[in-house]
């Protein structure tokens, strides 16, 4: 019998997906973030109108473990990551697996500017050299990153105004096969100031409640985190809530109970901000692989 | 009816009234958004190949495809020429219209014809086909900067990767869905 040559083949890659993991770790535990583990099966996730979780008995899968970190923070702890598996029903393409590797911190007392600068620090850490190679085209890590606001980047690379892609219902299809190509090609960039809409658990910008507090880090044109300056106000966290659920009724999906616990807590959540940043595309855009197939042990296909 | 959530690489769908069969999918979700199917679609009347995205809630007709079990007999200047083996009918299909199926194809072998109207469109192949290396350089051991793997072409031209243990004159086994190696076979 001949050795699995899939299995055997993925040696390389799976010995330096440990050692950004364990640097990921390194870092955090550096700057005095608490590693912590919040569990998997949850009775609620957050409802998000296009993210679909996997029942596990009465209960689901987590879709993220925002929810939990929250309570956390919410009860007192001031710097928290967690390094963890979710699940997330249908989601399988080059870059998606249904199962993968999510990385989550959260700071207290601050908004989604000091997490920026967390991002630029942590690559920092994982690519010393200060450059990758993404599909032939160099990318400088060197701060500071470009910000790049929604509006502006459709206006810099889409056929229509953002405000236009927003009402024809075509928001997602014009980002990824107009905007998203072009961002972070030569440098990371951060795309913020989300419409409010497309951003539930992120408090809308002081000044402009139109825009969320909510950034997008990109790299060689691949979408990597997203984050917040969290909403904290409980009233308005379950409005959006019932809104979204609503929305996910009538486009016949499972109704999903509202995560009654996160919502008490939320009320003792002063100024935070959190991030989730997806291991298995970061270890594909540090390894230059193409495939997110290419980074993991297995995938459902070898199962 | 299919959904969105069977698109995959080889399935056959009727659009616009033609039957196309699906060449290169992806997936796309930008950040928490609806998701995009972005698939590359190839008429398997004309061979042209174009993309197209679709969106969760859009559905589909599975291409109504009839299959027939034929015998290849061998290549002319039309192209490939296969035979009913029970009423001696004989089918001619272009290089084009097979695609990387072409590359597959030995002598004899038995291959379902994909038959539209009563025309001739396509095959579908057993998932395995044994074939001969032709060409892959000798391994240097130690090497392991190529992600133990290297180029390899089989008769018939086709080339993929392999482990780096295979060697020239091996026979090896082929899955014909993936056009992916999957193991040597003795002989």
């Amino acid at each position: 019998m001949e050795a699995n040559w899939s299995l055997a083949r993925k040696r390389q890659a799976l010995i330096e997906r440990a050692r950004i993991v364990q640097t990921i770790r390194a870092f955090f535990i550096d700057r005095d973030f608490l590693e912590v583990e919040t569990p998997q099966r949850l009775p609620a996730n957050a409802p998000e109108p296009h993210i679909d979780a996997v029942a596990s008995g009465d209960w689901f899968l987590q879709t993220s473990p925002e929810l939990c970190m929250k309570r956390l923070l919410a009860a007192g702890y001031p710097r928290l990551f967690q390094l963890g598996k979710v699940w997330r029903a249908g989601e399988r393409g080059g870059r998606h697996l249904p199962e993968f590797t999510l990385l989550e911190w959260y700071r207290r007392d601050t908004d989604y500017h000091a997490l920026m600068d967390d991002c630029e620090g942590l690559l920092r850490a994982l690519v010393p050299g200060g450059s990758l190679t993404v599909a032939g085209r160099g990318i400088n890590l060197a701060p500071q990153w470009e910000r790049l606001t929604v509006v502006k980047a459709f206006t810099r690379h889409a056929s229509v105004p953002l405000a236009a892609a927003l009402a024809s219902g075509r928001f997602e299809e014009i980002l990824t096969s107009e905007v998203e190509p072009h961002l972070g090609s030569n440098a990371p960039i951060f795309l913020t100031e989300y419409p409010v809409e497309l951003a539930a658990l992120a408090r809308p910008k002081p000044g402009d409640v139109s825009v969320a507090e909510r950034f997008e880090l990109y790299l060689g044109g691949i979408e990597v985190a997203n984050a917040f300056s969290e909403l904290t106000d409980p009233i308005e966290q379950r409005r959006r809530f019932l809104h979204d659920e609503a929305a996910r009724r009538a486009s016949g999906k499972v109704p999903a109970p509202l995560p009654e616990a996160f919502l008490r807590d939320l009320a003792a959540l002063p100024a935070a901000a959190g991030i989730a940043l997806g291991v298995d595309r970061l270890v594909m855009l540090l390894t230059g692989a193409e495939r997110i197939d290419d980074v993991v042990a297995f995938t459902p296909d070898d199962l | 009816m299919y959904s969105c959530s069977d698109l995959k690489k080889g399935l056959k769908l009727l659009v616009d009234g033609e039957p196309h069969i699906i060449v290169g999918f992806d997936f796309a979700k930008p950040g928490k958004g609806q998701a995009i199917y972005k698939c590359k679609m190839r008429n398997m009347i004309t061979g042209s190949i174009y993309d197209r995205s679709y969106r969760s809630g859009d559905s589909f007709e599975p291409a109504p495809l009839e299959e027939r079990e034929m015998q290849y007999l061998y290549q002319d200047e039309v192209g490939y020429v296969f035979m009913d083996s029970k009423t001696f009918e004989q089918i001619h299909l272009s290089e084009e219209t097979l695609g990387d199926d072409h590359y597959f194809i030995k002598d004899n072998m038995t291959v379902s014809i994909l038959l539209f109207n009563g025309r001739g469109i396509g095959i579908t192949l057993p998932n395995f086909v044994t074939l001969r290396v032709t060409k892959s350089d000798p391994w240097v051991k130690g090497d392991t900067a190529a992600g133990n793997s290297k180029p390899a072409t089989v008769e018939g031209g086709f080339t993929l990767s392999v482990p780096p243990f295979v060697e020239e004159g091996e026979l090896i086994q082929i899955d014909t869905r993936t056009g992916e190696y999957s193991t040597r076979v003795k002989g």
